[in-house]
């Protein structure tokens, strides 16, 4: 099956073996005709409308902002509704590094996004803690803080790479189940059993 | 400066005196006479050194203590002043000049952050950037980076509404705890996920309706130890971490340190060298400018703007990325000139900018300036006033809207700065308004710079030939440069190795972010975006 | 005067009379009520959901305009189905359980102003013959239901034991409250005109002339009251204090989220197509063509385009203004905003009213 998003040939992707194999994880256990269809009427939705949460830290949230504007226009492809209440985001798209003191702060955003959510760690900083991956106060990567779906590359990465990015999470939500099966739901709930919920502190 | 000297002497006979790199004069004192000495530098009248440039806390293992940087603005000279905390490395103590200027209060936080000294009389002394369970002081040189001490955690940081203060009492320190917030008030916390904090500020906020009562500002959401990371690196490796400080004024952060390292190290470069960085610098500034035109009219609801000053600012991107193949953290000048020779086509896309940046800001003023709206939500709103711009250290545009005249450009110029002819662009008003202006006008003298130089750069080598390890013998620099947001000093310790003992960064928006709370005292919640969009402080760059 | 008798435009009762006719023939009269109810609430949901998706993509498309962008382009022919993607997405979201909050009413809140905004729909005229109910007080009890949505905003924020929603709901009622003065005094100023209160006697008065050349300079003062009132009243900029994103995140609706959330969503776009609908019928004749005197031949031809057209393309027109003020002015502060309707509007309006007394008694209008 090709998988693509927005338009674009499947030749366009770069990683096609990748979400090759997660299909074929998928299809594994056979699917039903209705809920099939249906998980394909609203995956068409999922992955066509994807709201990102406005959250930036450092120097990737300015390209943030250029991604946004005139030059690269994420509007195309309907992303630009950035939500500043998590509770109304799809995705979050980690821009900048996460220091020590804004781990608990970062969490509490994760825990709060309703789901379905997804998680882009955008830039160096994001991914390894990157140029300050030496220093006492930085997360070294945001990995082991929430699940991550896509990483994105760069110091900071350029708009294109951004697109791309999220091109790529599109492709991802696309295929992956909304009613049963093995989904990365699972894997989400398998990872926050590691990584317990912090109870409200109130 | 000898005039500092000679009467200091008379009043402090145990003041030594020495000069550091830059002979900047550098006098000694013992904590004990450190807080008449300061009162007596700020109030002589031939002294007046009425602007607190830093305050770099120090390690020299034998004992920890404190240098400042002083200056004045009235006979715009410098000094600094060495006081030594007791030899007691659990029990530091200073005593604080935070009555004498404002700024001292939040730059004493930070050194009692960083290195554990104590500021006796400090009103306010609470961690700054860590939280306040964080285990050692990380800038001293024996501190334990053991991440076991300090784990990443995902559970909330404790929260303590109480703050310290430490006193004297029959010779004898005495810790005092007083509430920072009244016990009625309706604390709103802003931040630090916020889209109005221009990054990771978190401000509480003590509200009676919608009128501002108190705020308590609270940094460090992304601090990164920068100043620790680079006592570990050598020289020309600690040069990438400016561009990620302030990063609108990358190329000016650089600039400066690469003065600083070939101030140290007695190297010449090239004329080419510092045309280039010199129209780098304003590039960018006008660049940085343009993005707080569009994210302060963003602030105030009209998101249209920011679309219309990106698109300058794409076009400045474009000719960055022709030369120094990025877009945001180029690493473009390094010590001995620049990395590489500018494009070919460098000085024809400057002018093609040249021709179009008029135009554009003439639709700017249509759009917004003009506005009656615009106009109701700035004018008058957060009045800052010279005397108190100066006390709280605050430069740059901000200060200049304030009616100080604290371009470092004009000041102590440096690179070729005092050959070119250009306006510092200083306004009375002290309002947000006035700030706005302040750096709608600067883009067009910057741009009045970049038009004297596109036909006058000149033929050489871009860069001199400098060891690949560089080894500055020892002594002490300091160097400030003009960054987009206010004056940024450097100040490096040098101990004769390849590595800086001691590299501090005095960033502007550090003070930029202190006086919030000063001047929006009673004014409305909307006004705190208005206020704080117009002082345009940038995080990463106060928190480092 | 007018003759509408002889005029060419379809009146819809032509198609409901016979249906309705048909339905009584084998039914008991409630029984037909009922019926004609439920198709009409099924048709008035579809409208409803189809105008709302289409307002997001128009405003998303018009702003992007305004920026110098595309909007979006890339799902569906001109990206047009974008919205309906969203809708897919939003209609699955996760509602999150809140503690620490009065859920009854956290519950309630958005159905509050979804409600409020969709009983206005019932008064509107859409065309001729093509209204839900006609009143003979149904600009009255327009103007009371689009009240109701203030309550709505109030409990949401009160509810969601949230300090931002609290503040922007706070903001949200002492704004509503004041406008709807201005509004209220304005659509009076009209009905003076007028003569009637009946939605429909409105749109009958204005076959010759419509009332924003009739009542000239008083009917053109009102207008301009009641677009910025009405602007202010749908929580648009340069008035959206209540959800104002530099300020309080998300204002009132911020712990909303899936399709609680959607219904703020679509009701802020449906309150505008209100708005501009209300001012189609008071200054632009709602859904009754352009006649000029004399002009009999362009009157003819004009009468032939349907009168929903006519009144849908009128609002659209009148709600791409609003749009238009939202990407072009900053938004004004709390304080600003009440002293604008307190000392400005307010005052202009009382003599606005006086005046078109003045107009309506002496037969200074056209």
């Amino acid at each position: 099956m090709e998988v693509t998003t927005k338009s674009m040939p499947y030749e366009a992707f770069k990683d096609n073996e990748y979400i090759e194999k997660l299909v074929k994880e998928l299809q594994e256990s056979g699917t039903n005709v209705i809920v099939g269809s249906f998980d394909k009427l609203i995956n068409w939705g999922r992955s066509n409308s994807l709201w990102p949460l406005t959250f930036a830290t450092s120097c990737c949230g300015i390209e943030f902002v250029s991604l946004g504007a005139a030059r690269f226009d994420m509007a195309r492809f309907g992303w630009e509704v950035a939500r500043a209440s998590p509770r109304q985001a799809d995705f979050m798209m980690v821009a900048g590094t996460i220091v020590n003191r804004m781990v608990p702060v970062f969490r509490r955003l994760y825990d709060q996004l309703a789901e379905p959510k997804y998680v882009i760690a955008c830039g160096s900083c994001a991914i390894s803690g990157g140029p300050f991956r030496k220093s006492y106060h930085v997360a070294k990567g945001i990995e082991d803080i929430v699940p991550v779906d896509v990483f994105v590359p760069g110091c900071p990465p350029r708009p294109e790479a951004m697109i791309y990015g999220i091109m790529q999470l599109s492709r991802k939500v696309k295929v992956e189940r909304f009613f049963g099966g093995v989904n990365r739901q699972e894997k989400r709930r398998e990872f926050l059993e590691e990584h317990p919920v912090v109870p409200d502190s109130k | 400066m000898a005039n500092i000297q000679e009467k200091t002497a008379k009043l402090f006979p145990d003041a030594t005196f020495t000069t550091d790199g830059n002979g900047t004069l550098q006098i000694s004192v013992a904590d004990e006479r450190w807080h008449d000495l300061a009162k007596f530098l700020r109030d002589d009248s031939e002294i007046s050194m009425d602007y607190l440039v830093t305050i770099a806390g120090m390690d020299w293992v034998e004992s920890l203590g404190c240098v400042y940087y002083l200056m004045s603005t009235k006979h715009n000279v410098m000094c600094s002043v060495r006081v030594a905390a007791g030899p007691d490395r659990d029990h530091p103590y200073i005593h604080s000049v935070a009555d004498l200027w404002r700024i001292a209060e939040i730059y004493e936080r930070e050194v009692y952050d960083f290195f554990g000294i104590i500021f006796i009389n400090n009103p306010d002394m609470r961690r700054l950037f860590l939280n306040i369970d964080w285990v050692g002081y990380p800038l001293r040189k024996d501190y334990d980076e053991n991440p076991e001490l300090n784990p990443v955690s995902i559970e909330n940081e404790r929260q303590t509404d109480l703050t310290s203060m430490y006193v004297e009492k029959d010779g004898k320190v005495v810790k005092t705890e007083h509430e920072v917030f009244h016990k009625d008030d309706f604390v709103v916390n802003i931040g630090p996920q916020h889209p109005a904090t221009h990054g990771v500020l978190r401000f509480r906020t003590a509200v009676d309706g919608e009128t501002i009562k108190k705020i308590d500002v609270y940094m460090g959401y992304i601090h990164r130890g920068v100043e620790k990371l680079c006592e570990t690196l050598q020289y020309p490796q600690t040069l990438h971490f400016m561009d990620r400080l302030d990063y609108f004024s990358g190329q000016i952060y650089h600039h400066g340190l690469c003065l600083l390292y070939e101030k140290a190290a007695n190297i010449e470069i090239s004329r080419r060298a510092q045309v280039i960085r010199v129209m780098m610098d304003e590039l960018s500034r006008i660049a940085s400018h343009c993005l707080f035109i569009g994210t302060y009219c963003m602030d105030l609801g009209a998101t249209t703007m920011l679309f219309y000053t990106l698109r300058v600012r794409e076009q400045i991107l474009d000719i960055f990325e022709k030369t120094c193949g990025a877009r945001m953290t180029f690493n473009y000048a390094c010590i001995g000139g620049v990395m590489q020779d500018i494009a070919p086509d460098f000085a024809d896309d400057v002018k093609a900018l040249l021709e179009v940046l008029p135009k554009n800001i003439k639709e700017y003023n249509k759009i917004f300036t003009g506005n009656v709206i615009a106009k109701n939500r700035m004018e008058g709103v957060g009045y800052l006033s010279r005397e108190d711009a100066i006390s709280y250290a605050i430069t740059g545009p901000s200060g200049r809207g304030s009616g100080w005249a604290c371009d470092m450009r004009k000041l102590r110029p440096y690179s070729i700065y005092s050959e070119l002819d250009f306006e510092e662009v200083v306004r009375e008003e002290g309002d947000s308004m006035a700030r706005f202006k302040v750096r709608m006008d600067e883009m067009e003298q910057s741009a009045k710079i970049l038009a004297q130089l596109v036909d006058n750069i000149p033929d050489g080598e871009y860069l001199v030939k400098v060891p690949k390890v560089l080894k500055i013998e020892k002594g002490e620099w300091f160097q400030l440069v003009e960054g987009c947001r206010g004056a940024c000093g450097f100040y490096l310790v040098s101990d004769g190795t390849t590595k800086p003992y001691r590299l501090k960064i005095a960033p502007p928006c550090l003070p930029l972010a202190s006086v919030v709370d000063h001047i929006t005292r009673g004014s409305k919640i909307a006004d705190l975006i208005t206020i704080g969009g117009s002082l345009d402080y940038i995080v990463p760059d106060m928190d480092r | 005067m007018y003759n509408l008798a002889d005029s060419k435009i379809f009146d819809f009762s032509r198609v409901t009379g016979p249906i309705h006719d048909w339905l009584m023939s084998f039914l008991p009269g409630w029984l037909t009520t009922t019926v004609e109810c439920v198709a009409i609430g099924v048709g008035l949901l579809l409208v409803y959901a189809l105008l709302a998706l289409f307002y997001i993509y128009f405003e998303r498309k018009v702003c992007a305009a305004f920026q110098c962008r595309l909007g979006p382009n890339r799902v569906g022919p001109w990206g047009l189905l974008q919205s309906f993607a969203d809708m897919f997405k939003i209609l699955i979201k996760e509602l999150i359980q809140l503690n620490h909050i009065d859920k009854f009413l956290f519950a309630l809140a958005p159905y509050l102003v979804i409600i409020a905004s969709m009983l206005c729909f019932a008064v509107l005229p859409w065309g001729d013959g093509l209204q839900i109910i006609d009143f003979n007080i149904g600009i009255f009890f327009l103007i009371a239901c689009s009240s109701i949505g203030v309550l709505g905003i109030l409990l949401a924020g009160w509810s969601s034991n949230n300090k931002f929603t609290l503040i922007g709901a706070l903001r949200s009622g002492a704004q509503m409250v004041s406008y709807e003065l201005s509004i209220g005094l304005c659509v009076v100023t009209m009905v003076c005109l007028a003569g009637s209160m009946s939605v429909t006697d409105i749109v009958l008065a204005q076959a010759d002339c419509w009332f924003i050349v009739k009542g000239h300079i008083a009917a053109l003062i009102a207008f301009v009251i009641y677009m910025i009132a009405g602007t202010a009243e749908t929580n648009r900029g340069p008035f959206d204090l209540p959800e104002a994103e530099s300020e309080l995140t998300a204002g009132y609706h911020t712990e909303y989220s899936g399709i609680h959330f959607g219904f703020f969503y679509l009701a802020e776009y449906l309150n505008l197509f209100i708005v501009a609908g209300v001012a189609t019928l008071l200054f632009f004749g709602g859904w009754m063509p352009l006649h000029i005197a004399g002009w009999d031949g362009f009157n003819t031809v004009m009468d032939y385009i349907p009168t929903p057209i006519w009144f849908i393309g009128k609002a659209i027109a009148l709600s791409f203004i609003i749009i238009w003020f939202k990407w072009t002015f900053p938004r004004l502060r709390i304080d600003q905003l009440l002293s604008l309707e307190w000392k400005y509007l307010l005052p202009i309006n009382l003599f606005n009213l006086a005046l078109m007394v003045c107009i309506i008694t002496f037969g200074w209008h056209f």
